[in-house]
């Protein structure tokens, strides 16, 4: 063989590489494509029994949860969720963008450099942590010093009437839930602030606005999807989250009507019974109906918070 | 000579780098003011200190003082928005702000309360339109995002948003160089039309411009001012070797 | 002409109050981070033993008797590795096909989308969607299947963050690559590689990190034992369920040692954030910047 030839033989071997390579690799990228499919399909073949014999509205809207005699009503749980997931997202918010704006408008490198490592940790601490977190501190203090400072006073207040005694309860789980989402709200909207080119704000201080007025006027109004997508995310992972948030909101199955009430959220639900009754008819079928009610609404906010940030932060 | 920016012992610097190298000058008043100088030697620098822009950028340093009006503009109980207001400045690329034709003629009227009512406001809009050429062409689509207008339009739109708040100095950091030669020769008549009305610095790096545009000139050299002067004595007698090399074309 | 400040014009306390209220928010979640640590160093340290990192429970333990949770750390670091093994053999070449194929291509946005969209699904469907699988094969809660389920969590985890930060790789530094007759299978294995070995080494660690922590996943997958496992099928314990089961316990001895486990969990979680920052800052000398 002459050189050209083994040359040519070499090329034709790298070129082979690089396409079986591509494949392989291309055929892996699959893999998290259809993964969100099979999760769903998964778990509506599991949770089909129960869907064949009720209807969805009663599962949905029924209010009374005995397994044992045949009621399946999620209602207690979904309002649960809702109620648990608002109050955090409530908590959070304010905070949040304060701080995000302040950091990306307002803050030294220095300073940035300090509260990037405690989001980062903050983000780090494990669920299960925070729960126990939850459990020392924040139900004490609600119990003895936001408790006693809305008794009396937000009694008629409704929504805030205190109802009972224990600090476990939906306030609870809103804190912790608060602390938990607030590095990634903080994060996100961070990054989206940040898509504003310098000209942009230098043009409005140009004129002699005041950096309030320039993130007023010019900052927040070119990036408020991209903002309302962060929040969306946050609550996303407000909806799902799990053992921190069953381990301060008391878990009992009634109906909120105010924040000082327990919840029992879906997640909870599931964490809770998963794999103990399973000797009664249909109730693992409507404990999975429940993961794929949580998995559907989840996929809701996910997905349009994704699209609308994947576009803002497409980089340039 | 009137002075309407006075620089004294200006130092400016990037962390460690000096940028500025003790600038002493003075800018005539109601006159164009050009600042030349080959690439990296300082100029929009030197501008930035004028509008108090240098120090958006982070970790940068200044000393000496820079005197609008004989006021040292970096004193500490300076309102640096005030200082903005009074001198605008027209950026290198145009950058219109993400709202409406109107609302960006607008925006510096409702931030300073420059008028008390929608017609009033009407009537500023239009009036700083006109001035800067753009009227004719933008009445019938005000409420268009400005970011429809050509580049050219938007640079002019960016100068009637300035002018709007009423300013005396106007800054322009190579404010032609992202545009075609038609829109430039617009820009250039308007500033020129206006410099009866306000004091005018530009920093430009096409020759011809500066010799249109110019009745003072400051020559700079990596970070020092190296010679400023009446356009005429500098252009047909300069007096430093530099000054000569650069205006003939050899850097 | 008078450039004064006026301080109280309308717009400059404006000003003041909001970088005040903003000051105060940031302090706020500062320190909260603060006040959780402090909260389990405070109440964990007392009842951390050198026989609680040790041993594993003896019998009466959950009743406040002897023993530890070994078992339990153990277990963890089982899982956890045995999820980012798996989720490394998926992420890599993910984010290699990523960075060398799909850098703009439509396929690549699903590809991306995909991965945050997983990455947003909690954990506790991870876990119900691991279970709904087992019990459909007739298989029991295991080491394996505990793993199976953390893979899932961490996959889009670690490659995300690797795909983020490769993506802020020069790009300078592949194009001369090509230039210089390389294919783009080859500019991925060594140029990339190379540059991206911080974003890698970011993104498993970070992965790990969240594994190690997370219950939800492993509650029905992995089940709870007090032995150490020593195959793939036995059944194994972790330790965010050893602090769980723990805080659940009437026993006061038994919560105290909760919340020694949470503190421990937490340290290891600390490490392994640290580790990363300080690895990937190291790694970061070596590389084109
Ligand atoms: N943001 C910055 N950080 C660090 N150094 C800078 C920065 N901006 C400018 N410099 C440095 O300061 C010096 C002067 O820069 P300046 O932009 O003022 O030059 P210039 O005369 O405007 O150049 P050009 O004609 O290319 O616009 C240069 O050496 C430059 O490298
Ligand atoms: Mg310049």
């Amino acid at each position: 063989m002459n050189q050209v030839n083994v040359i040519k033989t070499i090329q034709e071997n790298r070129t082979k590489k690089n396409i079986f390579a591509q494949k392989i690799f291309f055929g892996i990228t699959i893999f998290p494509v259809i993964l969100t499919l099979i999760v769903a399909i998964a778990l509506f073949f599991r949770a089909f029994p129960i869907l064949s014999e009720y209807q969805l509205s009663d599962l949905l809207f029924g209010e009374v949860w005995r397994p044992n005699q045949g009621l399946f009503g999620f209602r207690p749980f979904i309002l649960g969720t809702i109620w648990v997931t608002t109050v955090g997202v409530i908590l959070a918010v304010p905070a949040c963008l304060l701080v995000s704006i302040y950091l990306a408008e307002y803050a030294h490198a220095r300073t940035r450099s300090i509260a990037k490592p405690i989001l980062d940790l903050l983000a780090a601490i494990p669920p299960v942590v925070y729960g126990v977190w939850g459990l020392l501190s924040i139900v004490p203090f609600v119990d003895d010093v936001l408790a006693p400072l809305a008794e009396g006073r937000l009694d008629s207040v409704p929504l805030l009437s205190v109802t009972q005694p224990t600090g476990f309860g939906i306030l609870a789980g809103g804190i912790v839930l608060a602390v938990m989402i607030a590095p990634l709200i903080i994060s996100v909207t961070f990054e989206v602030l940040s898509t504003v080119p310098n000209d942009l704000r230098h043009a409005s201080l140009g004129v002699g606005a005041t950096q309030w007025q320039t993130i007023r006027n010019v900052v927040i109004p070119q990036t408020l999807p991209g903002i309302i997508a962060a929040i969306v995310l946050g609550a996303s992972r407000a909806l799902g989250e799990t053992i921190a948030v069953l381990m301060v909101v008391g878990n009992v199955p009634n109906i909120p009507t105010s924040i000082f009430d327990t919840a029992y959220p879906l997640p909870a639900l599931i964490a809770n019974n998963y794999g103990e009754m399973m000797s009664i008819p249909l109730y693992d079928a409507a404990l999975l109906g429940a993961a794929l009610v949580l998995l559907v609404v989840i996929l809701i906010f996910n997905i349009l918070s994704t699209l609308v940030l994947q576009r803002m932060l497409r980089r340039k | 000579m009137d002075a309407h920016i006075q620089v004294k012992n200006l130092n400016a610097y990037y962390g460690k780098q000096l940028a500025l190298k003790n600038i002493n000058i003075e800018i005539p008043k109601n006159q164009i003011t050009v600042i030349m100088g080959p690439s990296g030697c300082g100029k929009t620098t030197l501008l930035k200190t004028f509008n108090r822009f240098f120090e958006l950028t982070e970790n940068t340093q200044l000393t000496g003082e820079v005197l609008v009006d004989g006021e040292n503009i970096y004193n500490k109980d300076v309102d640096v928005t005030e200082v903005r207001k009074v001198v605008g400045l027209l950026a290198q690329r145009p950058s219109p702000l993400p709202m409406s034709i109107y609302d960006n003629v607008a925006y510096g009227m409702r931030i300073h309360h420059l008028r008390k009512n929608r017609e009033e406001y009407k009537t500023g809009v239009k009036h700083y339109l006109e001035i800067a050429g753009l009227w004719d062409e933008v009445c019938k689509r005000l409420s268009e995002p400005a970011t429809s207008l050509s580049i050219g339009q938007q640079q002019r739109l960016c100068l009637a948003r300035g002018l709007a708040v009423e300013p005396e100095i106007i800054l322009g950091d190579e404010p032609t160089s992202a545009l075609d030669p038609i829109s430039s020769q617009n820009i250039e008549s308007r500033l020129l039309e206006l410099k009866k009305q306000y004091t005018t610095v530009i920093v430009t790096h096409t020759l011809r411009q500066a010799k249109r545009l110019a009745d003072y000139v400051i020559f700079m050299y990596l970070g020092e001012l190296i010679e400023a002067g009446p356009a005429k004595e500098v252009f047909s007698n300069p007096k430093h070797e530099r000054t000569k090399q650069y205006l003939e074309g050899l850097f | 002409m008078n450039f004064k400040k006026k301080h109280f014009e309308r717009r400059h306390l404006i000003e003041l109050f909001i970088k005040t209220i903003m000051r105060i928010a940031l302090i706020i979640v500062a320190s909260s981070l603060g006040l959780i640590l402090w909260t389990i160093l405070s109440r964990g340290l007392p009842s951390l033993t050198w026989d609680m990192v040790t041993q594993i429970p003896k019998g009466g333990y959950y009743m406040g008797k002897e023993g530890g949770i070994l078992n339990a750390i153990i277990g963890s670091i089982y899982l956890a590795s045995g999820g980012t093994l798996i989720a490394i053999i998926l992420s890599l070449p993910i984010a290699l096909y990523l960075q060398a194929y799909a850098q703009d291509s439509k396929w690549g946005d699903y590809v991306r989308l995909s991965l945050d969209v997983l990455w947003g699904i909690p954990s506790i469907v991870y876990g119900a969607f691991g279970f709904a699988l087992m019990i459909s094969l007739g298989l029991r809660a295991s080491l394996l299947a505990g793993i199976i389920a953390l893979a899932l969590v961490e996959l889009p985890i670690m490659t995300r963050a690797m795909d983020e930060v490769i993506r802020r790789m020069p790009k300078d530094l592949e194009h001369a690559a090509l230039a210089l007759g390389s294919t783009k299978f080859e500019v991925a294995l060594r140029v990339v590689t190379r540059q991206m070995l911080p974003g890698i080494i970011t993104g498993i660690l970070l992965a790990f990190g969240r594994g190690i922590g997370d219950a939800a996943s492993v509650l029905f997958t992995a089940g709870y034992t007090d032995r150490i496992p020593t195959s793939l099928m036995n059944p194994t314990a972790s330790l965010p369920l050893a602090v769980f089961f723990q805080l659940g316990s009437p026993y006061p001895e038994v919560r105290e040692r909760g919340y020694a486990a949470a503190l421990i969990l937490t340290i290891i979680v600390l490490l392994v954030s640290f580790g990363s920052r300080w690895l990937a800052s190291r790694l970061n000398k070596y590389t084109v910047k």
